[in-house]
């Protein structure tokens, strides 16, 4: 066992560090803190690294990733946060993509896998409906096949910047008279076929966000069928499990907290610095060490799966810790700016400067939109559920 | 020891509720707090004609003598509602530094109107670097003649935009931070050498940053003592935090009340989720925080006129609670509804915001429970 790393990891986060000095876009800096990033803002990170041949550290070297040493994965998501470089769509490359590598055909992997990669094609999450939350298995899109199409007809809801998606992939009901779980398929749809309309939810804080996608007789190809069909919730369970693999953001929530460091130092009580009181002094240690105990636990679980052996339930923790850990940061944040968490920074135009310092521009809405997290993939109750089923067999 | 209302007092319950539920749903909310002026003149002034302003002001100065005890029942339903008209800026607020720091010409003045609903007013006592600390101030009032020259800053004043008068707290002697040297003037807010920045509040309110550029006030625009004003600001400010007290536990009820309505009809899992004991339970703790805020503002209210340590440290308790209890009250309500809990078509998310707000107004937890306990020493 040891800490410290090996000079050859010294020298691959020099290269990986110069890299992003090197190639990070100029107009993409800062940005990704104040609102609304566009299409394009999210892919042009994405294609800097494609070019490189770093954009899918997950995958397998013979799909396209980079064959990195756990430990290698680790600095290079350090690199990136410390950089605050846009965190990468997960739909395609940490959700669809290791399904159609794992249980996808040939023809499938050649024609899906390069796309999602050099971010040609933009994926979108079709699992959630109106009636089928935390209770996935419920869902009731119906595909009926005809020949060799299906035809889908149904809703699905909080579907994350479907607005902007070339493709959906869609837990779909075949089979209506098993076991729930028994008669769902897993359906890659392409967003231009007709029947599909998708609306915009807008949350809390303003932003687009999420939307609804409804099908209306769509008809979708047979060959975009994953794997057989009515086997769809085996691959849905796995890639809910890797899902909740890269989402407990401890390099993120690093970043973050030296963020809310600056903050509180540059706030003042009765002309101290915020971070010099007492009261936050301790909140910020608390979190930190949150953290602390949230990375070793994320690392223990890499340097099993490092090992052949897949992350198993317990891997709800990190969703579980690291939502709780990210949304006590937004918190926080937003006590630190004090009064400057009143004005509503989407009211401003793109060249007009919201009242108060910068760096409290817009954290109140950041706060109350990263409630979203305890609920989403899983909600926190329904991980915790998970964790007393599957791991304590109670 | 008595907790029940008089007859009048349910009468002034009912006739608020009754208004608020004829004219002042979500949607109503939703649409006066999104249009171009951002409040209603209109319903302001119903507010006048159902005798809202007069009833907590004296009789003498054309109010109704219902004291805190009618501005709790008020803000309460408001808090329901979410109201954004300006009622305790001007009522609570603008109405307390008369009634406490007024002269007579002022009262004469000032009360009636507020009382008829003729008159709005906003009070800017926060700067961008004063935090929580109403005397940490460098907005500076210098004597000049028989009346003063008014310079500086305030930040985030909330109604401003509204207003016709601003309550504006300045320096009037001594350093920055010094307790004396506080003084409180009454300004129009469309005198000459003042500009405001009018926008928008993450909760559907409005603000404006407020610059003051050599402002001539005349004598009487002091209000109270000359730099002894921070006794009278903590006084009315406390009075404030009673009426939001009450307005916070409001819109706990309405957040409680949704979920549980929700979780009964909500189903996953072929039943209504509402019957899973670990959101029975989450839902039984946001009713006790409903109902320890509700016993705080009761608490607050009926201690005003005590002693000032008494007093303040009432004040600061219920601040605590209403900061600690909207803020798990808020983010439950969120979380048991789910993905719905997120979105701006529920009122879920507004309550939400304008609980989050009101921990942040006059001081959050953490001042309020150094206050407190530099009280208790």
């Amino acid at each position: 066992m040891d800490l410290s790393f090996s000079p050859e990891d010294e020298a691959f986060r020099r290269e990986v560090h110069e890299f992003i000095a090197n190639n990070y876009p100029e107009r993409l800096k800062g940005k990704n803190r104040r609102e609304f990033s566009e299409r394009e803002d999210f892919l042009a990170w994405q294609k800097v690294l494609y070019k490189k041949g770093w954009v899918a550290p997950l995958w397998p070297k013979e799909y396209g990733g980079t064959g990195w040493s756990i430990t290698q994965r680790y600095i290079f998501n350090e690199e990136c946060a410390r950089a605050e470089t846009p965190q990468l769509l997960a739909f395609g490359l940490s959700m669809v993509g290791p399904v159609i590598y794992t249980f996808g055909n040939e023809a499938q992997k050649k024609r899906f896998l390069p796309g999602i990669l050099s971010a040609e094609d933009w994926w979108c999450q079709g699992y959630s409906e109106p009636g089928s939350g935390s209770d996935l298995a419920s869902l009731r899109t119906r595909a009926v096949r005809e020949g060799d199409h299906y035809i889908v007809n149904g809703q699905k809801t909080w579907t994350t910047l479907a607005q902007y998606a070339d493709w959906i992939f869609c837990l779909v009901r075949t089979d209506p008279n098993v076991k729930q779980q028994e008669g769902i398929s897993f359906l890659l749809i392409d967003m231009k076929t007709p029947g599909i309309t998708v609306k915009p939810i807008i949350l809390m804080d303003g932003a687009h966000e999420v939307n609804e996608v409804f099908f209306d007789n769509v008809k979708v190809p047979a060959e975009n069928l994953i794997g057989e069909e009515n086997k769809g919730w085996t691959y849905a369970k796995f890639l809910l499990v890797n899902e909740r693999s890269g989402i407990a953001g401890v390099a993120r929530s690093k970043k973050q907290i030296e963020r809310l460091k600056e903050i509180a130092t540059s706030e003042t009580v009765d002309g101290t610095p915020l971070i010099g009181t007492d009261e936050f002094a301790r909140k910020i240690a608390e979190l930190e060490i949150d953290l602390t105990a949230l990375e070793f636990t994320e690392l223990r679980t890499l340097a099993q799966e490092a090992k052949g052996k897949h992350a198993g339930p317990e891997s709800s923790i990190l969703k579980i810790k690291g939502t709780e850990v990210q949304q006590r940061i937004t918190e926080l944040t937003l006590e630190a700016v004090g009064y400057y968490a009143f004005p509503y920074a989407r009211a401003f135009g793109d060249n007009e400067f919201p009242p108060g310092p910068d760096y409290a521009v817009g954290q109140s809405g950041t706060y109350f939109n990263m409630r979203k997290t305890s609920i989403y993939g899983g909600s926190n109750e329904i991980q915790r559920n998970i964790i007393a089923k599957a791991v304590l067999g109670l | 020891m008595d907790f029940s209302y008089s007859e009048e007092q349910t009468l002034l319950r009912n006739s608020v509720a009754k208004f608020l539920a004829d004219h002042y749903d979500f949607e109503s909310y939703k649409k006066i707090s999104r249009s171009e002026a951002g409040w209603s003149r209109s319903v302001w002034k119903q507010f006048a004609e159902l005798g809202l302003m007069a009833a907590p002001l004296p009789e003498e100065f054309g109010g109704l003598g219902g004291g805190a005890v009618d501005t709790m029942i008020i803000m309460e339903e408001f808090g329901r509602a979410l109201v954004v008209e300006p009622f305790a800026s001007t009522v609570v607020v603008g109405g307390g530094f008369l009634r406490h720091g007024g002269s007579a010409a002022q009262k004469e003045k000032w009360l009636s109107k507020i009382a008829d609903g003729s008159t709005v007013m906003a009070f800017a006592f926060a700067e961008p670097e004063g935090r929580y600390n109403f005397a940490d101030l460098t907005t500076t009032a210098k004597r000049n003649g028989s009346g003063y020259t008014l310079n500086g800053q305030k930040a985030v004043v909330l109604n401003a935009p509204h207003a016709d008068v601003l309550i504006v707290s300045a320096r009037t002697a001594g350093g920055r931070r010094d307790t004396k040297g506080v003084s409180v003037f009454l300004v129009d807010r469309n005198a000459k050498g003042v500009s405001t920045r009018d926008y928008p509040t993450i909760d559907g309110q409005r603000a404006s940053e407020i610059s003051f550029d050599n402002v001539d006030l005349p004598a009487e625009a002091l209000l109270g003592t000359v730099d002894e004003g921070l006794g009278l600001i903590e006084r009315v400010t406390d009075e404030a935090i009673a009426a939001h007290t009450a307005e916070a536990a409001g819109a706990m009820k309405v957040l409680l009340d949704t979920t549980v309505e929700y979780t009964k009809t909500r189903k996953q899992f072929g039943v209504p989720i509402g019957k899973f004991q670990v959101l029975q339970h989450r839902m039984v703790d946001m009713f006790i925080q409903a109902e320890q805020t509700t016993s705080m503002a009761l608490m607050v209210t009926l201690k005003l006129d005590e002693g000032e340590t008494e007093r303040k440290k009432a004040a600061s308790a219920a601040k605590v609670q209403l900061g600690k209890g909207g803020r798990f009250v808020g983010q439950q309500a969120v979380q048991l509804h789910g993905g719905m809990g997120m979105t701006d078509e529920l009122n879920v998310g507004h309550y939400f915001k304008r609980l989050a707000l009101l921990d942040t107004l006059y001081g959050n937890v953490d001042h309020h429970l150094k206050r407190y306990a530099a009280l208790s020493d």
